[in-house]
């Protein structure tokens, strides 16, 4: 699997749970929490789904509250994509 | 104690704002046309009030959208609305004592049925994690809530169409509880495929084609109805409060309100729809003498158009008091018609003009009621009464009062 990008990332969320009016998604955000980019469980279920349907990296639910970051999640991807291939 | 309403929030078919949807019915003007958000071709309800303008990237943040559905994207835009217009910031008011109820009858259907059809032709993964809030019946009150930051009261009223007026009778109760207001109402919208066909088998749908000979209530031809989509918030607060903080509009007054329900049939027992009627007014402690204008809940269907006019007729006299039902002008919006429809006669008793009821030329036999159909109607308006029923035996009725 090629490499799982922040840039990646950022598609699928706009993709999927949008962008609140306040967060400068294109800014400095893989080390900002979920939680303060907008981003509660439901919506990080969300975009883990998205991801398995397009990267086809599954992400276990209850490792969604563990990878509280944009880059702990994208390491997960990359991680067990590299498994995976 | 009183509960005022001091600000509108309305989204209509035949307008965006309280002042456009009540300038298009003071001109007769409707929404109702050939639906258009899916294709209705072979379905044999091709007629809808659909809000064929309404954009919600306009009125719902980035974040929210992909939450909610139509119902709670229209309720974001009334509530901002409302709130707009009392000019009211609820985090003025303390935190327990600001609330919000809301009524509904259909769901988010188009959420749901869009996220039921990935689950059938994709499978499991492909359904939004959203499905778990965003199609419920209550997903419009608890949005509102987080928004709003309303943390007092918060409920959700099913009583189908009859739900919008018990909604505003729940807000006036909460007042007299330990509140200061209260954000209610309801908003609709089933204008997908699965939400049209299940609204069929009541038998109550208008079929017919022609915006203009469709829905006609009390009409020797009348023939079922045309649903819409839409519907209102209204701010209502504490009287004292309102004053207090300087509301800058009274629209009026809540003054009385009842609810009641229909007997099983078959036993012989009247309707319950006039009961409501005496109910309410005793309530608001008025007279029918009192009452300068009825909105109708309007069916469209024959025997329910008959139950209606021999109510008002009972209460009121044959021709005793002008009726009206602005509602043919969006078509029923479920349980978000009653509080389009009180805000309705809140401007009404605003610029003492009572709006038509548009395309019904003749009155059935029995319907003895005087009908605004030319219009509007220039008449002082200081007390109204209006109706709803919802499928399934609900009547409600609410009086609202110049304050």
């Amino acid at each position: 699997m090629p490499e799982f990008t922040a840039e990646d990332l950022r598609v699928v969320i706009r993709g999927t749970v949008g962008v609140d009016d306040s967060v400068d998604l294109d800014g400095d955000i893989v080390d900002v929490p979920f939680g303060e980019l907008g981003y509660d469980s439901l919506a990080v279920l969300e975009i883990a789904n998205k991801i398995q349907k397009e990267f086809g990296v599954a992400i276990p639910d209850d490792l969604i509250v563990e990878l509280e970051t944009p880059r702990k999640l994208i390491g997960f991807v990359n991680q067990e994509g590299a498994v995976a291939s | 104690m009183s509960a005022v309403v001091t600000g509108l929030g309305v989204v209509a078919p035949n307008g965006m704002g309280a002042e456009q949807y009540w300038s298009a019915v003071c001109d007769g003007k409707s929404g109702i046309d050939r639906i258009r958000r899916f294709d209705c071709t072979g379905y044999p309800v091709t007629l809808a009030g659909e809000l064929a303008s309404f954009d919600a990237a306009e009125h719902v943040p980035g974040r929210l959208r992909p939450e909610t559905s139509m119902m709670s994207h229209i309720a974001f835009a009334a509530a901002e609305l409302a709130l707009a217009d009392a000019r009211l910031d609820p985090a003025d008011l303390p935190e327990y004592e600001r609330g919000v109820i809301t009524a509904n009858a259909t769901g988010g259907v188009e959420f749901g049925q869009r996220e039921l059809q990935n689950l059938w032709s994709q499978g499991p993964s492909h359904v939004s994690a959203y499905m778990s809030i965003a199609w419920f019946f209550a997903a419009t009150t608890g949005q509102l809530s987080i928004r709003h930051k309303l943390r007092g009261h918060c409920g959700v009223v099913l009583s189908e169409q009859a739900g919008g007026l018990d909604a505003l009778g729940q807000a006036r109760r909460a007042l007299r509880a330990d509140h200061r207001m209260i954000m209610a109402g309801g908003t609709e919208s089933a204008l997908s495929p699965a939400g049209v066909v299940a609204q069929i088998p009541t038998r109550n749908l208008s079929t017919r084609a022609e915006p203009s000979r469709a829905y006609l209530p009390f009409d020797a031809d009348a023939n079922g109805y045309v649903g819409g989509e839409g519907g209102a918030l209204l701010v209502v607060e504490d009287a004292d409060s309102a004053r207090e903080r300087g509301a800058p509009t009274i629209y009026g007054e809540i003054a009385g309100y009842a609810a009641t329900f229909d007997p099983r049939p078959g036993t012989g027992r009247p309707p319950g729809l006039q009961r409501a009627m005496r109910q309410a007014l005793a309530d608001a402690q008025a007279d029918p003498r009192d009452v300068d204008v009825v909105f109708a809940d309007a069916y469209g269907v024959p025997e329910l158009d008959l139950v209606e006019a021999e109510a008002i007729s009972a209460v009121f006299g044959p021709y005793g008091v002008p009726v009206t039902a602005p509602k043919t002008m969006t078509g029923r919006i479920y349980a978000g018609a009653g509080a389009l429809d009180v805000a309705a006669a809140l401007l009404s008793i605003r610029d003492g003009l009572i709006p038509p009821t548009v395309n019904v030329t003749r009155l059935a036999a029995g319907c003895s009621i005087d009908l605004v159909r030319e219009g509007p109607r220039p008449s002082q308006v200081r007390t109204a009464l209006v109706l709803a029923r919802g499928h399934g035996g609900f009547n409600s009725a609410l009086v609202v009062r110049a304050a």
